[in-house]
């Protein structure tokens, strides 16, 4: 094992994966690794929105390198919104915890009818002064909706004014104004405890109910809870074929990182199934049927190739910390997350995401003239490692923008404002975007290129779904 | 509301190090203690200072990454009203104004990397000693053809919660990791898969856990009353059991 190592470049020798190059995230030491073959299960790169329900250390920065290198990158913009977390109360807040969506099951999800008493304590508000919303638009799934779809009403409440919790500072970054705003929405279980008993309720949600009480300081079983959508999971990542083999021979790609099983839409629960089947069923048996077809060049340490890869790291490293500027390296990561989460977040339209790609331009240029990273290669440097990675995610955002932009329709977990049915449901246009959208690296500074792999259905018909 | 900080910093494993004061202000009490952490550290960047190192990951409780020694307590456990990670403290448990000492875990299984970040592989060593079950338990059997009383499947998933964060040796006096290592032991022996491997695990997780330096068990209970997991003493009880047992089968097996 070895903890405490993070993998900052990919090594490519005549074509094929040989091995990569990691950093010893306590000594500073940069060091080669050669091999038949190399396996990324580096996760997801939700936190590109910089507040996530990832845990703080996830990046893209394998899958990142490994695209540079010439792997494809697969609908980058297929993003999972969960609604069920703890909203923003601030500025200075790192994490969106995530409640278990169980709680949909019991819970009933309202706000106020009047903005005017988004403020007030909600056990005041009359019964019938509040709008079960997910109820009265879906009256057959009601607040067992899917995912997206809770989600993108949780935001239409909360920007038609009546979400509820605590005022938070927006920034239109487009007019550059600033808005108070409440990002909230209740998830009630006084029904749920009055038809079930507060002791079942208990048993069954008990431990979340705790956790909602230690993060919020407030009692869920007096008070309804209050959740607001976040980035939980991201359906794209670097692409792979059936034997979970990138677009590089020799380069395989599991779980999270990689885009495959999910489509625009994960399902309850596949994540961890993917995760199982990717490492437990299919790559011990494709990696041998890869390694099986012959013996592989050895590859020595000083290999020029090799030599490349670890220069490139060094140089890179030691850019970052020479530039000794004025910002600090979170500060553009909230930024950028803020552009993310605004213009290719829950609901994206063309003119946010082209002026969101021209942001994130403009934030990259500035992140290599003037951020901030204290301290040495060869030390302990957290600061350093956010740096690499949210250098990364700079160039990952605007590819996602990218995405977004060209997929002209409503499917799955993102939503197309300029796509939607006459009563504002998503509109697939399965006529023009039945494929995985799979991008090249076109150089720095160069336009990414994209590659369609057509998705044929046999099994199943194609349907628009329905929820009301 | 503001804080004043009182700060182990520490260049590496062979420095000096000494406790640092800083004031931070503009503190919410929503914020978690990390949180707090994270704006003493920006404030500390734009200035031009080294900023505070310490561990951290998924910040919901359940990775065992995060975790420092605050006013004397494993996790701040003395200021919280529940059992609690670093993480999941939040600073309303404070008063403003307060001063709040900020130390590494102390240990001599866990030497200080930098400032509040501790090394603690020692843990996936005594893992890699037994903590697994390696035999092949074959495909998943038909429902109720392996019973698992409820008593005994609760006793598990219990041990199992453990995060491995290190928090119980930090708080015991003799620097035992006991609380950790029969967590690990109770889990598996309670279950069907643990079975065959039982007595050779304890025999070797104890011995790893020995060689790492961790002290042995006095049965004093600091470690369960800072357990953010709420893992009982009595499991250490199950490792003594299970122990002795394997000192009366021959291959350890």
């Amino acid at each position: 094992m070895h903890p405490r190592h993070e993998m900052l470049e990919l090594i490519v020798i005549d074509g094929r994966a040989r091995g990569i190059v990691t950093r010893n995230m306590v000594t500073g030491e940069i060091e080669s690794w050669v091999a038949d073959a190399v396996v990324l299960a580096t996760g997801g790169y939700g936190n590109v929105f910089f507040l996530s329900t990832n845990a703080m250390g996830c990046n893209v920065t394998a899958g990142w390198r490994a695209h540079r290198k010439g792997a494809y990158f697969a609908n980058p913009c297929y993003t999972q919104i969960h609604p069920t977390c703890i909203p923003v109360h601030g500025t200075t807040q790192s994490k969106l915890t995530l409640m278990s969506e169980s709680l949909r099951n019991d819970g009933r999800i309202w706000v106020p009818k009047n903005a005017e008493d988004c403020a007030k304590d909600p056990r005041d508000i009359p019964e019938e002064a509040r709008d079960y919303y997910l109820e009265r638009i879906y009256p057959s799934f009601g607040n067992l909706v899917p995912r997206d779809i809770a989600s993108r009403q949780a935001k239409n409440m909360c920007d038609e004014g009546r979400g509820v919790g605590p005022e938070v500072e927006e920034v239109n970054h487009r007019t550059g104004e600033t808005q108070l705003r409440r990002r909230g929405v209740y998830l009630d279980f006084a029904e749920a405890i009055q038809r079930l008993g507060k002791k079942a309720v208990e048993a069954k949600y008990g431990n979340l109910f705790d956790m909602y009480a230690q993060i919020t300081g407030e009692n869920p079983y007096e008070t309804p809870m209050r959740i607001y959508p976040a980035v939980h999971y991201t359906m794209g990542g670097v692409w792979v074929d059936y034997d979970l083999m990138t677009t590089i021979p020799g380069l395989y790609c599991a779980g999270e990182a990689n885009f495959s099983d999910h489509g625009a839409n994960r399902l309850g629960a596949s994540a961890l199934m993917q995760g199982l089947s990717d490492g437990y069923f299919v790559l011990p048996n494709t990696i041998n049927d890869y390694l099986s077809k012959g013996a592989m060049p050895k590859v020595e340490a000083d290999h020029p190739a090799v030599v490349e890869a670890v220069n490139s790291v060094k140089e890179r490293i030691n850019h970052l910390i020479s530039i000794k500027g004025s910002r600090t390296v979170d500060s553009f990561h909230k930024e950028l997350g803020n552009i993310m989460w605004e213009y290719c977040g829950m609901e994206r339209d063309e003119e946010g995401l082209k002026y969101a790609i021209a942001e994130i331009r403009k934030l990259r240029e500035e992140f290599w003239r003037d951020v901030k990273v204290t301290g040495v290669n060869e030390d302990f440097n957290q600061t350093l490692e956010r740096a690499g990675r949210v250098a990364d995610f700079l160039e990952l955002g605007e590819l996602m923008c990218i995405d977004a932009l060209h997929r002209r329709e409503s499917c799955g977990g993102h939503f197309r404002a300029e796509s939607q049915t006459e009563d504002g449901e998503a509109l697939r246009h399965d006529d023009e975007f039945l494929y995985v959208g799979a991008w090249e690296f076109g150089g720095d500074g160069g336009q990414p290129i994209l590659h369609k792999e057509p998705l044929e259905y046999e099994a199943i018909e194609l349907k628009q779904r329905s929820y009301k | 509301m503001n804080i004043n900080l009182r700060v182990w910093r520490q260049a590496n494993a062979n420095a000096q190090g000494k406790m640092v004061s800083y004031r931070v202000e503009g503190v919410s009490e929503d914020m978690s203690f990390l949180e707090m952490l994270d704006l003493l550290n920006e404030d500390l960047t734009v200035k031009g200072e080294e900023p505070v190192a310490f561990d951290h990951d998924c910040r919901e409780g359940i990775c065992g990454m995060c975790g420092v020694v605050i006013n004397g307590a494993a996790h701040g456990r003395a200021a919280s009203p529940v059992p609690t990670t670093t993480c999941q403290l939040h600073m309303r448990s404070f008063a403003d104004n307060a001063t709040i000492d900020v130390e590494p875990w102390r240990a001599g299984g866990f030497p200080v990397i930098k400032d509040l970040v501790v090394d603690r592989s020692a843990f996936d060593r005594i893992i890699q000693a037994g903590g697994f079950v390696s035999i092949n338990a074959g495909s998943a059997v038909d429902a109720n053809a392996m019973p698992v009383n409820k008593r005994e499947a609760d006793r598990a998933f219990d041990a199992a919660t453990c995060i491995g964060c290190g928090a119980c040796v930090a708080a015991c006096p003799n620097g035992s990791a006991m609380l950790f290592t029969s967590a690990k032991i109770t889990h598996l022996a309670m279950l069907p898969q643990g079975q065959p491997e039982r007595m050779l695990r304890v025999k070797n997780m104890v011995g790893q856990h020995d060689a790492e330096g961790f002290g042995g068990c006095t049965n004093i209970g600091e470690c369960a009353a800072v357990c953010p997991k709420q893992i009982p003493l009595d499991t250490i009880g199950q490792l003594n059991r299970d122990l002795i047992a394997s000192l009366f089968s021959q291959d350890g097996k």
